[in-house]
């Protein structure tokens, strides 16, 4: 997938507000983890050199991308990481149920970075993941979706 | 929606549909059509239904669209009808702004700049992903969050009288650290003494002007071209943590379909779920005081250091512009209790009030108002008028105008650092990009919005301060 098909920004005044793109919504899911860290560092640049394997829950599909987002700057914090790219992501959803209907959702993947915050330039902060603005917008083979995190 | 101009800088909505107040926007015709392009005036709307708010629904000068409520918004509610809310408070609780006076002149530090921005940078962690200088127990934190900036005061970081100079005395006595989860405390641990990233920074500056010479007096404020120090940061990824929870718990128990805004959930304050955020809140609020007090005493280490002597450095005040707290206001000729919630607004006592450090109390509590980086700040008076327009409340800094992405598109942080040189400013920083994403013309007009403060007498005009070394995280 080239760069510019994977996420790009919306107007925000005061924070930052993107849609990404994927095929699945797995593929928008980590795209939008991309979107985030980009506001911080060039995830291109981050060498591969340790993995987490994280499983987020949530009652629904807003929640379980806030709480994946969060886990991001969780790691960064705690376990000094910088996510560089999204690994076998997997959203399970409850059974025939809408997206915008409570459940269980599960999102596994492994996520693939760095430990060593200090060899790259860091940009800026991200506070939060919000829900404001969220929008999920899917369609077969094509899934969009937009967030806003504080700054 | 209708806007009704009530006076020269007092705009309304009228009360309609679902509100159960009017909202009363402060602002120039200048300030108010920058708030019209955004969400700001629909979010003071929202807030205007939420359950036991009293008199209106206050939006400050510097306002900007938020996360459910505006930033620059001022709420409060009835404590027993109405609600807490995180999304009133803001992801960054108790960000805030903490100023040090010093007996030095520009004059006396000219040749020492560099050298005193430069051991500043070393001495205070900032940046993302930068742990601090102390390594935390658990056992540590969870005194930290119960005693505030009292804590940092026993282990040596300051004195005494830097704590009857804070905002609660550097202490909200509700806070505790049980319904506070794993992940937030973990965050919480090595993040203690940063500065953090974004708009966060710590700044050398000197008295530009100087408006009311006698509070200013009573500020320790006696000339211009005295030399101060301005920090501004918050509760870091602790403070984050505690509010993304709360707001999964309370869209848990109490649902969010009926909220015209996902980040406008709240609890009853009373409820078991409003009182474990309220006093996990404070506990946040303590962690960023203490937060603030260590890098106050490393500041003052560096300056005795370079400069040989840190005697007079002094604290003039810290406040806390993201924040709910309980207070004493008058509704309807009677005297009640209300949780307030400022969120990017600062609280600003007039005379007399209790609150207010016995120093202060003749005049007022000093009220700071950071500008962009590398502008003017601001050093107001609280006013015995706030209480009635705003329940004690005014602006809290500049606000933003231009989004990041934009403002990396049009400036170069290495072009910033120049052109702040040539005006004698000194600047270190983490990122040159950081420092485009925050460049000054992305933001409102600091003069503005103190002009408007100190016209509706939310807060009267003390001292304008300028940069003369900025430390960006």
């Amino acid at each position: 997938m080239n760069e510019e098909a994977r996420f790009e920004f919306l107007p925000h005044t005061a924070d930052a507000r993107f849609r990404s793109y994927g095929r699945t919504l797995e593929e928008a899911a980590a795209n939008a983890a991309l979107a985030m860290v980009s506001l911080m560092w060039d995830y291109r640049q981050i060498e591969p050199r340790v993995k987490h394997q994280v499983e987020i829950r949530a009652r629904n599909f807003e929640g379980l991308m806030v709480k994946f987002l969060t886990e991001i700057l969780y790691l960064l914090e705690v376990k000094r990481f910088i996510l560089g790219r999204v690994e076998e992501i997997e959203i399970v959803r409850p059974e025939k149920t809408a997206v915008d209907e409570e459940g269980e959702y599960v999102l596994r993947a492994v996520l693939v970075g760095d430990d060593r915050p200090e060899n790259y330039e860091i940009i800026s902060e991200v506070k939060a993941a919000t829900y404001y603005q969220f929008r999920l917008d899917e369609k077969p083979g094509q899934v969009q979706l937009e967030m806003v995190v504080d700054m | 929606m209708e806007l009704i101009r009530v006076s020269d800088y007092i705009w309304e909505i009228s009360k309609t549909g679902e509100m159960k107040v009017p909202a009363r926007i402060y602002a120039s015709e200048k300030l108010i059509e920058l708030a019209k392009r955004d969400q700001t005036l629909q979010q003071a709307r929202n807030v205007a239904c939420l359950p036991g708010i009293q008199r209106m629904s206050y939006v400050m000068p510097d306002a900007h669209q938020g996360y459910g409520f505006p930033i620059g918004g001022v709420a409060a509610f009835d404590l027993d009808e109405g609600i807490i809310s995180p999304g009133g408070v803001g992801y960054d609780i108790n960000c805030g702004v903490r100023l040090l006076r010093t007996d030095f002149k520009e004059s006396d530090i000219t040749a020492k700049r560099k050298e005193l921005l430069a051991e500043i940078f070393k001495e205070v962690p900032a940046g993302v992903g930068k742990s601090g200088v102390t390594k935390l127990s658990r056992s540590v934190l969870k005194e930290i969050l119960v005693k505030g900036a009292e804590w940092a005061v026993e282990q040596g970081y300051g004195t005494v009288e830097d704590l009857e100079r804070t905002e609660e005395r550097g202490r909200m006595k509700d806070a505790t650290w049980e319904f506070i989860s794993e992940r937030a405390m973990e965050r919480g641990i090595p993040q203690l003494g940063t500065l953090g990233a974004g708009n966060h920074f710590l700044e050398i500056q000197k008295v530009d002007e100087i408006y009311d010479p006698e509070v200013a007096k009573v500020f320790g404020i006696e000339e211009k071209g005295q030399v101060l120090v301005m920090i501004h940061c918050g509760s870091r990824g602790l403070g984050h943590q505690i509010a993304t929870d709360f707001i999964e718990l309370m869209e848990h128990k109490f649902g969010y379909k009926h909220l015209p805004d996902r980040e406008l959930i709240n609890a009853p304050f009373k409820s078991d779920l409003g009182q474990q955020y309220y006093r996990s809140m404070c506990a946040a609020v303590n962690y960023a005081f203490a937060n603030r007090q260590m890098i106050a005493h490393w500041v003052r280490d560096v300056f005795a250091r370079v400069m040989g002597s840190a005697k007079g450095m002094h604290q003039i005040y810290d406040v806390c512009h993201n924040v709910a707290k309980v207070e004493k206001h008058i509704v309807n000729g009677k005297e009640k209790l209300l949780c307030i919630h400022r969120k990017g607004a600062t609280r600003s006592f007039g005379p007399g009030r209790p609150e207010i450090p016995a120093v202060y109390r003749a005049v007022g509590q000093p009220v700071l108002i950071p500008g962009s980086m590398g502008t003017a700040s601001y050093i107001l008076v609280g006013t015995k008028e706030a209480e009635e327009l705003s329940f004690s409340s005014t602006a809290h800094g500049a606000g933003r105008v231009m989004s990041r992405n934009e403002a990396l598109r049009r400036f170069r942080g290495e072009q910033i650092r120049d052109e702040l040189a040539r005006k004698g400013v000194e600047l270190k920083a983490t990122s040159w990009k950081g420092v485009a994403e925050e460049a000054s013309a992305a933001y409102k007009d600091v003069d503005e919005v103190v002009r408007v403060s100190h016209e509706t007498k939310l807060g009267k005009l003390v001292a304008r301060v300028v940069p003369i070394g900025v430390m960006k995280g």
